[in-house]
């Protein structure tokens, strides 16, 4: 991947030369409430190809959810404000008609949902809610469709799929019906899959089943795969880039290899500092970032995340009035800070690398 | 913070009265009634706990650990006597409080304690936070010195909160700050026991290690007790001195933090330890997991002898037969296995390499 080595201003969506398969620019979404603005997306660009998968990781509240939601055109509508751009293969989805958005959805770009128990329909079987899904998109008999889901299902690893395929959503077990969801999310072949917290709601023994099985499914159907999630252990089994949220911006973008040896935005240090690991020697004390995460109708002025920041001092002010650019700092590694170089450099070698 | 001496960890069938153990558990059942039918006759049982014996010392952390349906929160609930066992006994500093009627346990509930997962549901909406706070003084009239209102922004300031929240509800808090208001309150009247039943587990990672830190502070300056209920294994790590592993209702193993986590000998606790994602793009190839195929067999009709041969690569025909005992294979280290890993003196770092044996994907 070819990219400038001089540092732009700008966002990962504009890699010169290459027409991404999925482009998010400039990406707001706000809803309107008595309150006031909640400004759940702020201005949010990444850029996705088939075959790779991108990460987004934050805490509650910083937006991951309400981005996946905008680019399946979700919001319900007259809620949400949504501007900027979402392109999927050349197709605007932003401001596409309904019915269009429809068409793509289960075909061409499909979602994996948190909590499989709310999101399948309790009075249907599982087989016909993935065949209806399946029969949509393809103008086959039900018997085919049947078959298809039969297979569908044996894929993702349920057992007796055949017997299975009858039965309702609250006679699977949590992993079953994950499994379940994702075989309805895979019945079209989606070239975009958005898994949500995929594995949130379930065991370590059962998530590492479904991260296994969303990576085989990923390299057979090549299709281009967000994750979202809050857990770091789990973009680092799965994605090859990551995109770090707060406060509905992103502050920092990179290959997940360089986030987890060399992140650079303080909340990505204090994200990787406050979570105890079992590939690390148990130390006294973890390092919590201190505060909580901003209201999103107040948002701070300049740098979101400037009141909890230990470093805002280093920026001689900047951080509380101006909002920092997402500047590409090295190849592909694109953040939003304002503390300078050197400084950065130097409280990463001396406080942050020894500790983590 | 020292792990508990081991030697005292090799309680078999616990003593009873030796002043260091703050309670002592023996086999611990709880069966659930599944009741059919117009008589509502009693057709089979859920088998949620089935046989926990341990010991708490005065001033550990004791995690019990397991994936969801194994019991833990059952047995959490026992210990506090939130629900009455159907068998086993639990001796709290040498008394017996398994079958003690709601009056008799009254004065008891000022040293047992609980945290609830929860910080949204387990807080009154209708209540302020100095009402919730001040309850347990109330409940169990209790005189403080300066009054309630004075002991009860004593105890805000404690877990970290202002004492002008006093007068707030508890749908002004975030989760990290409801979580401090169930640890004043589980606080209040000093407890010796405290059971935590997933405390963290509803906070955002970087709130998680804030209530994290708090509870270790808490107990190095009060001395409390803690039994941990979690499922996130790298938490329990941190905060653990000793870790009960269970299984469909049984303790498989049990031993101090390091020996668990570097060696640890049950197949199951082996195959929890691999299937951590661990934050560390290097590991993705290196590292070789152990799936374990299919679900958690139900409670109700477990399977026989040893509950994990189900899902066992190493489950032979007497695993099926006969059920392992809960052996003490090291000191202090405690397992119900036929064939345990990591027999061996060898640190073996199994969270990270496969021992032979097992199935390569």
């Amino acid at each position: 991947m070819t990219t400038n080595t001089a540092p732009q201003v700008g966002d990962p969506a504009v890699r010169p030369g290459i027409e991404g398969f999925l482009q998010v620019k400039d990406l707001r979404v706000h809803f309107p409430t008595d309150d006031g603005v909640v400004k759940s997306v702020d201005g949010l660009s990444f850029n996705l190809e088939r075959g790779e998968t991108l990460g987004i990781v934050g805490e509650s509240g910083s937006g991951k959810s309400v981005t996946s939601l905008s680019i399946m055109g979700l919001h319900a509508p007259g809620t949400a404000r949504i501007s900027g751009q979402v392109v999927l293969k050349g197709d605007k989805l932003i401001g596409a008609s309904p019915e269009h958005v429809r068409r793509l959805r289960g075909k061409n770009m499909a979602m994996i949902f948190q909590d499989p128990l709310s999101a399948m329909h309790p009075f249907y079987t599982v087989g016909h809610q993935i065949i209806e899904a399946y029969r949509v998109h393809n103008n086959v008999s039900k018997k085919v469709a049947r078959k298809h889901a039969v297979d569908m299902l044996e894929r993702v690893g349920i057992p007796q799929p055949d017997q299975r395929v009858d039965e309702y959503p609250h006679q699977f077990s949590g992993g079953m019906r994950q499994r379940a969801m994702i075989a309805m999310a895979l019945s079209c072949d989606p070239e975009l899959l958005i898994a949500d917290e995929p594995t949130t709601a379930l065991d370590v023994t059962v998530q590492a089943q479904i991260l296994d099985l969303i990576r085989d499914l990923q390299q057979e159907f090549n299709s281009a795969v967000i994750i979202i999630t809050h857990d770091l252990g789990v973009v680092a089994e799965l994605a090859d880039d990551i995109l770090v949220m707060y406060a509905g911006r992103a502050v920092e973008y990179a290959t997940a290899h360089e986030i987890f040896t060399a992140p650079q935005h303080p909340y990505t240090w204090g994200l990787l500092g406050s979570m105890p690991r079992l590939d690390r020697e148990r130390t006294e004390r973890l390092k919590p970032i201190q505060g909580t995460p901003p209201s999103l109708i107040n948002v701070p002025s300049g740098c979101p995340f400037h009141p909890r920041c230990t470093y805002a001092q280093l920026t001689g002010g900047a951080s509380e009035t101006d909002r920092p650019d997402f500047v590409e700092i090295s190849d592909r590694h694109f953040l939003a800070c304002h503390l300078p170089t050197q400084d950065r450099r130097r409280v990463w070698e001396t406080d942050i690398k020894p500790s983590l | 913070m020292t792990s508990a001496p081991a030697d005292s960890a090799t309680t078999g069938s616990p003593a009873s009265g030796a002043s260091e153990d703050l309670l002592v558990v023996t086999d611990l059942q709880k069966h659930f009634p599944i009741r059919r039918g117009l008589l509502q006759r009693q057709v089979g049982a859920v088998q949620a706990v089935d046989g926990m014996s341990f010991t708490v010392r005065r001033g550990e952390t004791l995690s019990l650990v397991g994936e969801s349906g194994c019991g833990k929160t059952t047995t959490g609930r026992m210990l506090t006597r939130l629900i009455e066992p159907t068998g086993g006994t639990i001796l709290f500093e040498g008394r017996d409080i398994t079958h003690l009627s709601a009056g008799r346990m009254r004065p008891l509930r000022r040293d047992v304690q609980m945290i609830f997962q929860d910080p949204y549901g387990s807080l009154n909406p209708r209540h302020t936070v100095g009402t919730i706070v001040g309850a347990p003084f109330r409940l169990q009239d209790v005189k403080t010195e300066h009054g309630t209102k004075r002991t009860v922004q004593e105890l805000l300031e404690l877990v970290g909160l202002s004492p002008e929240h006093y007068n707030r509800y508890p749908h002004e808090f975030s989760g990290g700050q409801r979580q401090r208001i169930g640890i004043a309150r589980a606080l209040a009247l000093k407890p010796k026991l405290i059971v935590a039943d997933e405390p963290v587990s509803a906070l955002d990672v970087s709130i998680q290690a804030q209530v994290i830190n708090l509870l270790e502070d808490l107990q190095d300056e009060l001395g409390l007790t803690y039994v941990t209920i979690a499922h996130d294994l790298s938490v329990v790590r941190h905060m653990s001195d000793r870790v009960a592993v269970m299984y469909l209702g049984k303790m498989v193993e049990i031993a101090d933090r390091t020996p668990l986590y570097e060696r640890p000998m049950h197949p199951y606790t082996v195959a929890l330890m691999s299937a951590v994602p661990i934050p560390d793009t290097g590991r993705r190839t290196k590292r070789d997991r152990i799936r374990l195929v299919g679900d958690v067999p139900s409670p109700v009709n477990p399977p026989p002898a040893c509950r994990f041969h189900t899902r066992c690569w190493k489950a032979q025909e007497i695993c099926r037969t006969v059920e392992p005992p809960l052996a003490e294979l090291a000191p202090g280290h405690r397992v119900a296995c036929h064939f345990p890993e990591n027999l061996t003196d060898l640190p073996v770092p199994v969270a990270r390499t496969n021992g032979p044996g097992e199935p390569q994907d």
